[in-house]
């Protein structure tokens, strides 16, 4: 039981980290709530959807500021709305905010701001990656050691 | 609004909801959503595929039997080709569909962009991300809509989206008695009785639908 309790006291204070942190929001507790016995990876199955989401937008966006004959920013404009749709959906707070700036910089037409934005949602992309597969193998090792999961208001 | 039997599956108590929206992420985050309020679930990428799967391309579409019936449309209003403004408008052009609820989701609280839609006919306009919360209400009322109707009291839903009301300035505080303690409350065409006597709230509170994003 000792190692259970271990496992589940690390997962509180990471998860607790997560979103004092920002890197989720309430909406990432939601989705925790939804999942349940029907689906019991609904939420590693989400945040799958949002990484993909992430790489393909992330290199549709880099494609479009690369453009040396002048930046299509509505292009540009319409990969970052998407991803702060999905970012917004999974509770992805810090991806989410740079988006809301990288769309002011598309509609200022600013290219710098633009790439500066994209710099930053590539390394916030990456961080909120690392910290929930962190947090979801600290779920199976607990669920590995037959303990349940806790939820983390 | 049509006869109930036409719009509700004889017999069986379980709504099934068709859910369109172009991201996958969304898709499958309101899927569980619907699923977990016990709501049968067709989910599609596109307003193209949606008019397919109603069968309103042309083609026999996949609703040949009353057990495929769809109740409930929600659509997400930013699609690349057919936006969900303009599905809305062919759902509520075509004689055979436009009774069914059609509900938009966005992300973004645009006021002119709420005003059209439920000009065009749109039951609610949720704010993304779509809460348990709102689904739940949803369906609560498209089931307590229909036995309203059976009641004898039927409402045109258009009649309460008409401009004689100014728009509220403070939309984000709905004040009506069967609004839910959270922001994204708005009374449904079914909550005929207190609408009725509130008609400003209801059709501020339709607005009411925002929360402070971006």
């Amino acid at each position: 039981m000792d190692v259970i309790n271990q496992l589940q006291r690390q997962f509180i204070d990471y998860s607790t980290s997560l979103h004092r942190e920002g890197f989720v929001d309430d909406q990432f507790t939601q989705l925790q709530k939804l999942q349940d016995e029907s689906s019991p990876d609904f939420v590693v199955e989400v945040a799958s959807l949002f990484f993909e989401d992430c790489e393909k937008l992330i290199n549709n966006m880099a494609r479009a500021l690369e453009q040396q004959q002048g930046v299509d920013f509505k292009q540009v404009d319409a990969s970052v709305h998407q991803l702060k749709g999905s970012s917004s959906s999974i509770g992805a707070m810090r991806v989410k905010n740079v988006c809301i700036a990288f769309r002011s910089f598309c509609e200022a037409q600013n290219r710098e701001g633009c790439s500066r934005c994209l710099q930053q949602v590539t390394h916030e992309y990456s961080l909120v990656k690392n910290k929930l597969q962190t947090l979801f193998r600290l779920e199976q090792q607990i669920l590995a050691a037959g303990g349940s999961i806790p939820v983390v208001e | 609004m049509a006869v109930a039997g036409e719009v509700l599956p004889s017999g069986s108590q379980e709504l099934h909801v068709l859910a369109v929206d172009d991201s996958h992420v969304d898709r499958k985050v309101i899927e569980k959503l619907l699923k977990i309020s016990s709501c049968k679930v067709t989910a599609v990428e596109s307003g193209t595929r949606a008019l397919q799967f109603l069968g309103l391309d042309g083609g026999k579409g996949s609703l040949g039997f009353n057990s495929f019936k769809v109740n409930l449309i929600m659509t997400d209003y930013s699609m690349p080709g057919m936006t969900g403004y303009e599905l809305l408008k062919k759902i509520k052009q075509s004689s055979a569909f436009r009774e069914i609820p059609v509900v938009i989701m966005s992300s973004e609280n645009v006021l002119t962009r709420i005003d059209r839609c439920l000009e065009e006919g749109a039951e609610e306009f949720l704010v993304k991300p779509v809460k348990l919360s709102d689904v739940k209400r949803l369906k609560d009322c498209i089931m307590r809509g229909e036995k309203e109707e059976n009641g004898g009291r039927r409402v045109h839903k258009r009649k309460f989206e008409d401009d004689s009301h100014p728009p509220s300035s403070t939309p984000t505080s709905p004040s009506t008695p069967l609004a839910s303690p959270s922001l994204t409350a708005a009374p449904f065409a079914c909550d005929i009785a207190t609408s009725e006597l509130l008609s400003s709230p209801l059709h501020s509170s339709k607005r009411a639908k925002l929360r402070n994003s971006d």
